[in-house]
């Protein structure tokens, strides 16, 4: 089976990507697709609640690693979809208790059965960011319009080359257009100049995603279509599975009052 | 208040500032090279080009510049007109 592992990571934590994670992997499992998606941050698990299947965690990743469990005893159905599935990491133990060739041998596993495996990686640059790339055949990075987010993304496409798992592709997570219009938030543009690498989407700033991870729900299966990071997440795993598929136009529409002020200002 | 500044001229937007500061943390950031060492090249370069030419060693200017993401560092070192070589 040609099946793909994708390691979704960043660098800096907090900038989205276990929302990420769980948005691509529903979006793929919604087109047909079987997913995994496998929360790599051991000790600070997460994607479980994100996806809302906190309640039927038996297993997790070190178990199957330490020879406890099987692993499909690991994979947790999501019944939303027909074939998405997590295995969530261990909570009460830490990122040594997992080896990058461990998270090669489990991939492998799971090559013969999925189309994709999506690995959410921690953050930082240690091991567990090392365990969490070292199955990946594709590697997305998550970066918020910000200096430290940008810095820090940096950093992180120069190690994924030195472990030659790149070129790695970009994901801008939670972009503003109103603020890149005022001149106040660096433009997708801005990004891509300093970055110099591939772009695969920009998901734009969206309350719904507060209020989906509140329930447990990934907003890419419930969520809006249109220009909303439901329809930005869909899009970004429609290129991920080769299509092509057009960025949103996340230009901001001024409204009048805006107008007017920027008129008065002399400005334009 | 943004529009109260166009009033009062243009202040530099921070999203440019943003910019502007992470092309230059990014360039030492990528080739490891500190503007310390930078500057003891510098003098390095003026002592060896000194010897051969005659240089403007005020203006020397030694800096890293990105191309993509290729760093690349680069002289200017100022020869003083009509200066030949100092046999």
């Amino acid at each position: 089976m040609n099946s793909k592992v994708i390691t979704v990571t960043s660098g800096k934590g907090g900038v989205g990507k276990t929302t990420v994670t769980a948005n691509l992997a529903a979006a793929l499992a919604m087109m047909g697709k079987k997913v995994v998606a496998l929360d790599a941050d051991i000790g600070l698990r997460n994607l479980d609640v994100v996806m809302g299947l906190e309640n039927r965690i038996v297993y997790d990743l070190v178990d199957v690693v330490e020879g406890r469990c099987r692993l499909r005893q690991a994979m947790i159905k999501d019944k939303r979809q027909p074939e998405l599935y997590l295995i969530p990491a261990a909570q009460t133990r830490d990122k040594m208790a997992v080896s990058p060739s461990d998270m090669i041998l489990v991939c492998d596993q799971l090559r013969k059965e999925m189309d994709y495996v999506i690995i959410d990686s921690p953050a930082g640059i240690e091991r567990g960011f090392r365990n969490a790339i070292a199955p990946a055949d594709q590697v997305l990075i998550v970066t918020n319009p910000e200096v430290s987010a940008v810095r820090d993304a940096d950093r992180i496409i120069g190690l994924v080359e030195a472990e030659e798992k790149g070129p790695a592709k970009l994901l801008i997570n939670r972009l503003k257009p109103a603020m890149v219009a005022r001149g106040d938030m660096l433009s997708i543009e801005d990004v891509l100049d300093i970055l110099a690498i591939e772009l695969i989407g920009v998901i734009p700033e969206d309350e719904s995603i507060l209020v989906s991870s509140n329930q447990g729900m990934p907003l890419a299966m419930s969520g809006a279509n249109g220009v909303s990071a439901g329809q930005a997440f869909r899009n970004v795993a429609q290129r991920l599975d080769g299509a092509n598929v057009p960025m949103l136009d996340l230009t901001y529409k001024a409204g009048f009052m805006e107008r007017l002020r920027d008129w008065l200002a002399g400005g334009n | 208040m943004s529009w109260i500044n166009r009033f009062f001229g243009q202040k530099e937007k921070s999203g440019a500032v943003a910019k502007q500061r992470l092309q230059m943390v990014l360039i030492h950031d990528r080739s490891d090279v500190s503007p310390g060492v930078l500057d003891q090249i510098k003098d390095d370069i003026i002592e060896v080009i000194a010897k051969r030419l005659a240089i403007d060693t005020e203006h020397v200017e030694v800096n890293l510049t990105q191309e993509g993401r290729e760093s690349c560092l680069v002289a200017e070192i100022p020869l003083i007109a009509n200066g030949r070589s100092r046999t």
